[in-house]
């Protein structure tokens, strides 16, 4: 009885507060059921990764199985392997094995110089001394990219502040000997491969600082003690448990820098010597050429080396102590 | 009888904070020896200093007479039992166990014979192959253990070991940690602020206090004759009457103390060799065996509660006295302990 008279008392009665009842009614729903709500929250987000991001990527994908027609210079969508067997003609080829030794070169690097900043960072940093650190970590990276890239050109010019230093100190024979080496030099530190390396470990040291140093953070500094206090030596202590609880960090790390030169196409137009990087060539390929399955082709290469290396890391145990 | 750890006036200090504070100890072999106190008595600085993680900022420490001062911890013939056990994540249980041997360049089936065997002393044989998130509080607890001694320590140091497991737990592990000393032989220096985990376990006991020793004893001493009124409280429970009160109870001003079950209620009072005061029942607390009973004395100028412990088995219920009814305490004067001032 009461139920058939409450809803009409109660509508003429509460009137006022009728959209406080549909807010009221609504939060309850959400809150009994849970999937619902999690569906609501979820939704947006997950379009725009499933169809902008995901979505653009295996169109990539599928163009890259595109016919190009060198003579009509006109692509035409008869599916082929052309694109992705062209990838390993001699030249091509070059091309995927220098960005290659690039990436790995950096990553190492990188790895060597952002490791023990890191470490000073957690374990003997002052919470003053640790911000200063930080905002130096990152500093760097609140200045625009194309900005500093052109700033290395300056500086590692022969009329720049390295050859200064360097000639100021007597090693500029030094230099020259080093530039002389094949593989490594070229005409002046601006046009070798050195210099690009250089201009490649600066811009990408703080993508492999910050992973580094947030896992030494999550190490517990009394497992280093026990370490010690059970007969390790300090460098026994680093192989064995500082370096494996921290590895996953220095391959969250590598995974930046790596893929970040696998996929850059300023620097090598800059710095270094001529000849084309994956970047580069995809940036040729669909710009100037038109040559939009090769490109296409061409940007798989770092998706298939970096789904390589995460392959290689995990047999090395690296998430081992995830 | 050898001398396994010695301190001669060890100070540690942090900036302006005396976190130890001219400390002088020494530990025999094969002693199990407590290091009793508060949070931030300097209790765990002190272990800490044995185990070399902490250089002392004055003093001396010898282990073995050897001087331990500017020794790494990794050369020290000591090992430690951590208060959150420290088991590393990324090994198996065999693994942190043998740990210790490997790294000292033992072969490795040695190592795991070894290892296996500290495991069956602690009773888990069969848990080498799991991980340590796989196991309990007490189970981690006693890889910790065997992780220790497997190195044949000469001292054992353990901070705090049971202080995360509950209260059955505890008491288990206090059994087995006894019954692994004797077997052993081996010198147990334990941090703990547990008094009764302190008194139950140990030969010897030190209680600290703002990093400084207040007494070094053994349990029963500890007990019935606290030198301070620091280590009258801390250790069990106790009146410590001091001022005015203890003017007009003993007739000085030298505090005193007084263990609640030492007080009784007065109907009688016979014994000439009895101390005696007046007050008023503030509270009556249900304990199981015992029942506590709160007592206010003295006048307003110099008030003070006493406490009492009645056991339930002597006293029913109706023989227990009524919230605010006046009575006489009295105590044998035999059991009365003077005390120093507290530092």
């Amino acid at each position: 009885m009461q139920s058939a008279l409450s809803p009409t008392t109660l509508a003429t009665s509460t009137k006022p507060s009728l959209r406080k009842q549909i807010v009221r009614y609504l939060a309850s729903t959400l809150y009994r059921k849970n999937t619902l709500f999690l569906l609501l929250l979820l939704t947006p987000p997950l379009l725009w990764f499933g169809v902008v991001y995901l979505g653009s990527l295996f169109a990539l994908l599928w163009q890259s199985f595109y016919t190009f027609d060198s003579f009509s210079m006109s692509v035409t969508p008869d599916l082929t392997l052309e694109n992705y067997r062209s990838l390993f003609d001699a030249t091509n080829f070059d091309i995927i094995l220098r960005t290659l030794t690039m990436a790995v070169s950096v990553t190492l690097a990188t790895a060597v110089i952002g490791f023990p900043i890191a470490y000073y960072m957690t374990r003997y940093g002052s919470p003053a001394e640790k911000g200063f650190f930080y905002v130096g970590v990152m500093l760097p990276m609140w200045a625009s990219y194309i900005v500093k890239a052109y700033a290395w050109t300056v500086i590692l010019s022969q009329q720049g502040i390295l050859y200064w230093v360097i000639g100021h100190l007597g090693m500029l024979p030094l230099l020259t000997h080093v530039l002389e080496l094949p593989g490594i030099g070229g005409n002046t530190l601006a046009t070798s491969n050195l210099g690009r390396f250089i201009v490649f470990t600066y811009i990408w040291l703080p993508f492999m600082i910050l992973p580094i140093q947030a896992a030494l953070e999550r190490v517990p500094s009394n497992l280093l003690q026990a370490s010690a206090d059970l007969g390790a030596r300090p460098a026994q202590t680093f192989r064995k448990i500082l370096f494996p609880l921290v590895f996953p960090g220095v391959i969250a790390g590598s995974i930046f820098t790596f893929s970040l030169t696998l996929g850059d196409y300023i620097i090598p137009q800059l710095i270094g010597p001529s000849g084309l990087y994956i970047g580069t060539m995809v940036y040729t390929m669909q710009g100037s050429v038109g040559n939009m399955p090769l490109a296409a082709a061409f940007t798989v290469v770092p998706i298939v080396l970096v789904g390589i290396y995460l392959k290689l890391a995990k047999r090395a145990g690296a998430f081992d102590a995830l | 009888m050898t001398v396994a750890v010695e301190f001669s006036n060890i100070s540690r200090h942090y900036g302006n904070v005396k976190a130890v504070d001219d400390v002088s100890i020494s530990v025999a072999e094969g002693e199990f020896f407590s290091m009793l106190g508060p949070s931030g008595s300097g209790k765990t600085t002190c272990l800490r200093l044995i185990a070399g993680f902490e250089q002392p900022s004055a003093g001396s420490i010898r282990i073995f007479g050897k001087e331990a001062a500017g020794v790494p911890p990794y050369e020290r013939e000591v090992n430690t039992v951590f208060q959150d056990y420290a088991l590393f994540p990324h090994m198996s249980v065999l693994q942190n166990v043998a740990y210790g041997l490997r790294v000292k360049g033992i072969n490795k089936t040695e190592c795991c014979k070894r290892a296996e065997e500290a495991l069956a002393l602690v009773a888990l044989a069969d848990y080498g192959h799991r991980k340590p998130s796989e196991l309990s509080g007490g189970q981690r607890q006693r890889v910790a253990l065997a992780r220790a001694l497997v190195n044949q320590p000469r001292v054992l140091l353990l901070d705090e070991p049971l202080g995360a497991l509950d209260l059955k737990l505890r008491e288990q592990m206090q059994l087995e940690l006894k019954t692994l000393h004797k077997k052993l032989g081996i010198t147990f220096i334990y941090v703990t602020h547990d008094q009764g985990e302190a008194l139950s376990m140990s030969d010897r006991v030190a209680v600290f206090n703002k990093g400084k020793i207040e007494q070094v004893d053994h349990p029963r001493q500890l007990y019935t004759q606290p030198k301070t009124s620091f280590v009258a409280n801390f250790v069990g429970t106790a009146n410590v009457v001091s001022g005015d009160l203890a003017q007009q109870i003993c007739g000085s001003h030298q505090p005193f103390s007084i263990r609640p079950e030492h007080i009784r209620i007065d109907t009688l009072a016979t014994d000439s060799a009895c101390m005696k005061i007046s007050g008023e029942v503030l509270d009556i607390q249900y304990h199981g065996a015992t029942s506590k009973i709160e007592v206010a004395v003295g006048d307003a100028a110099m008030a003070q509660t006493l406490t009492m412990v009645l056991s339930n088995t002597e006293h029913s219920e109706a023989q227990l006295p009524q919230i605010k009814q006046q009575l006489t305490l009295s105590w044998p004067q035999h059991r009365v302990v003077m005390l120093e001032e507290s530092h």
